[in-house]
């Protein structure tokens, strides 16, 4: 009955974002000197395009194995931020290794993950040691493993090293992976869907499947929602936050390979960057289950897309990044209201059932 | 778990005799590898000046961090406080001056810290997903702003603003006249700590020293005042403080509000000190370090400001010959044998193993290799972090309050 009732709100929540943000951004436009309703009009019949659609899941398929990654965190309040460097660390070395061989085209496209899986655990691993081992602030320790992957890659990613320049422009890049090891695309009327969302379905079904349907899955989420009762029923905090980290690794190695093997085929100065707060992002929205991660990625990508709109307009499309980071604080905030209501209701519910029973 | 750990807790006080030694003893070491293997500008007077500089803005971003964790606020959000500081400063300082600059730049930080207040403190959100977003929201009106504000005017483009007017510097009188002759006789020791010195006292903007005298003023602050005390009261035990009549949030919005004002004037000091403008992701991690030098250093300021030294030293690498990082990590090498050996000595085994390896490690990149390319040297200071961290946070007492919402009916 009381999770009937609050499910309401909890609906509720990101609409009241939704609008919220939209003011903003109605707001911003009006200060920057455009209309806002036909500007947003205008983003919003953009948006809606065939051909804008396609390219809104292609966007949308990083955004979700970032989000997945982050939720993965979430269930222990692992805050990785390192998703960034875990991706495009694991997306190079994918990307050099990919190259480097030819195998048949199943087998390509296993390594290739295979390396990228690898590559984001381990990565993602240094971060859950140290917290483990050390108690490191998982947030802090992964915005400097995200420093020090972008050193490293911008040191191999030299013509010296593992890269070379790319001809006709000043794009330095690895040598392009061989067809054998690309994802086919999904062809539509209004064009190819990326390869990559099989994989993106596969992560999102894992994802689920492990954490409701196995034991260690029973076990993290158990010491998310009441540590000191699992750790009293024998579950080992540190060993679930070392694996949950690096879980969350290994999800993120995957973020950069829709990308590489369904569009670029190689990783050059150009490959995106920047996707860990996306991630967070997402997972908050889609509140960790792995639809709701899809809707937010979907909706993420939505916003960005429509967004190219405003440069016709003159407009920074900069004022996107505002949006986003107000729509989460927004949600965040919409949700911690509803969470308090429910409290409050299940006390008064509490208090009223043991008066009844006492009298 | 280790021996280090089992060990009684008296054996440990800090001891300022014996860290001096090491402190000398370590300086002896990389000044005589830097003689003997040319890499000039390890300690070199701009080398130390410029460490200052790139000091300054990590240790303003620790003292905010301890003004927020003391009153129980982790603020992820100094990083953000710190680029709404830059760039107001910088809109401010090209069109009116440095006290505009000053007035500008610390006002946006105090406005994103009582943002942080009021989400964190007054709405109960998560803490980390607060300062997150805030950085997130800072990165994006910045980069808005300078579209509209940087890109149409003179000087100024999409990414950077107009030059900024910079602070003035001063010197202690004498000192050159006295230590100068020495830095130049190239006695092995001795000319290096004459440059060191030379680089401490002379040269040194009016800014720098202000950023200094507000460690002494934080201590006092909050370790020797009625405001202080509470302010610390609510970090520990929110609730007795509250049953004293000591209200939370108040003392945690006016923390957070010093707290985002410190960071806002790290961003001043980017823009004024530290360079001539503003610049895209000029803040580049520093507000996240600063948070790092805040466990580093026990919420302490004292221990802070020495933790911003070495982050400082280690950032301020970027600007060296690559030769200079090589010497370095030699003389790395060489300090972790000798704690190595004093680890075996003290029956540590696994100490010694650590130690060892990575000072054999350092020794043998030193000898293939004798330089550190440009790309790696880039996160010295966020790899210095990590490391730093790794090795002191077993040592270190949080306030107990930190990252607690604090609600009465909770």
């Amino acid at each position: 009955m009381t999770r009937l009732r609050g499910a309401g709100p909890i609906l509720l929540a990101p609409f009241v974002a939704i609008v919220l943000a939209l003011g903003v951004a109605a707001v911003i436009l009006a200060l920057a000197g455009a209309n806002p309703v036909g500007t947003l009009r205008d983003a919003l019949a953009y948006g809606l395009e065939p051909t804008t659609l396609i390219a809104v899941v292609n966007k949308a398929l990083p955004y979700y194995l970032a989000g997945i990654a982050a939720a993965v965190g979430f269930h222990l309040r692992l805050f990785n931020i390192g998703i960034d460097g875990q991706y495009r660390l694991a997306a190079f070395a994918a990307a050099v290794i990919g190259a480097a061989v030819s195998l048949p085209p199943p087998l390509h496209i296993a390594l290739i993950v295979a390396v990228a899986l690898v590559v984001g655990w381990g990565w993602a691993a240094i971060a859950g040691l140290l917290y483990v081992r050390r108690g490191v602030n998982v947030v802090i320790s992964t915005i400097m493993l995200n420093a020090i992957a972008t050193g490293i890659i911008a040191y191999l990613l030299s013509p010296l090293r593992l890269a070379q320049q790319a001809a006709g422009s000043n794009n330095v890049a690895t040598a392009t992976i061989p067809a054998s090891g690309w994802f086919a695309g999904i062809p539509t009327p209004a064009g190819d869907i990326n390869g990559g969302l099989v994989l993106a379905v596969v992560v999102g079904f894992g994802y689920w499947f492990v954490l409701r349907r196995t034991t260690i899955g029973f076990e993290v989420r158990a010491m998310g929602l009441a540590g000191r009762a699992a750790t009293v029923a024998g579950m080992r905090s540190s060993r679930l936050a070392l694996l949950t980290m690096a879980a969350s690794g290994a999800i993120a190695g995957l973020v950069g390979l829709p990308q590489l093997l369904g569009a670029s085929h190689r990783f050059g100065l150009d490959f995106p960057a920047g996707l860990a707060f996306t991630g967070l992002a997402v997972a908050i929205l889609g509140r960790n289950h792995p639809v709701g991660i899809a809707v937010a990625a979907l909706a993420w990508a939505f916003i960005e897309r429509s967004a190219q709109v405003l440069d016709l307009a003159g407009i920074s499309r900069e004022i996107v990044t505002i949006l986003q980071a107000v729509i989460v604080l927004s949600i965040v905030v919409a949700y911690e209201v509803v969470r308090r209501i429910r409290t409050r209701r299940e006390r008064r519910l509490v208090a009223v059932s043991v008066e009844g029973s006492a009298g | 778990m280790t021996a280090a750990t089992a060990r009684p807790r008296a054996a440990r006080r800090f001891s300022v005799g014996a860290t001096m030694v090491r402190v000398a003893l370590g300086f002896a070491v990389l000044s005589l590898l830097s003689g003997a293997f040319e890499a000039p500008d390890l300690f070199s007077r701009g080398g130390i000046g410029a460490t200052l500089r790139f000091a300054a803005p990590i240790l303003l971003a620790g003292l905010g961090a301890v003004w927020a964790e003391r009153s129980g606020v982790i603020n992820i959000g100094l990083e953000g406080m710190m680029i709404a500081g830059t760039w107001f400063g910088a809109w401010a300082g090209y069109q009116w001056g440095l006290g505009p600059a000053l007035v500008a730049g610390v006002g946006a930080g105090v406005v994103f810290g009582l943002a942080l207040a009021v989400l964190a403190v007054t709405l109960g959100v998560d803490q980390a997903i607060a300062g997150l977003s805030l950085n997130v929201l800072a990165a994006g009106l910045t980069r808005f702003l300078s579209s509209v504000a940087f890109a149409t005017v003179p000087g100024g483009s999409i990414v950077t603003s107009p030059p900024v007017p910079a602070f003035p510097s001063a010197s202690v009188p004498g000192a050159p006249w006295l230590l100068g002759p020495i830095e130049h006789s190239g006695i092995p020791i001795l000319g290096d700590v004459a440059a060191v010195l030379l680089g401490l006292l002379t040269d040194v903007s009016i800014l720098t020293i202000v950023v200094v005298l507000l460690v002494p003023a934080t201590w006092w602050l909050l370790w020797r005042t009625r405001l202080g005390l509470r302010i610390r009261a609510v970090g520990e035990r929110p609730e007795a403080a509250d049953t004293l009549g000591v209200r939370p949030w108040r003392y945690r919005y006016l923390a957070l509000g010093v707290s985002g004002g410190l960071a806002g004037l790290g961003g001043v000091y980017l823009v004024t000190v530290a360079s001539s403008l503003y610049r895209e992701g000029q803040t580049a991690g520093r507000g996240f370090i600063g948070l790092a030098t805040v466990i580093f250093g026990n919420w302490n300021p004292w221990s802070v400001t020495v933790g911003s030294l070495v982050f400082g030293f280690t950032d301020a690498l970027r600007t060296r010959q690559e030769v200079t990082v090589g010497v370095l990590v030699a003389g790395l090498g060489v300090l972790c044998l000798i704690v190595a050996v004093r680890r075996g000595l003290a029956r540590d085994r696994k100490g010694t193993l650590v130690f060892g390896v990575a000072g054999v490690a350092m020794l043998v990149w030193f000898a293939a290799v004798r330089v550190v390319p440009s790309e790696l040297v880039s996160f010295a200071p966020h790899l210095a972090t990590l490391v730093v961290l790794a090795a002191v946070r077993r040592r270190v007492r949080p306030p107990a309050a930190l990252g607690e919402p604090f609600r009465r009916d909770a």
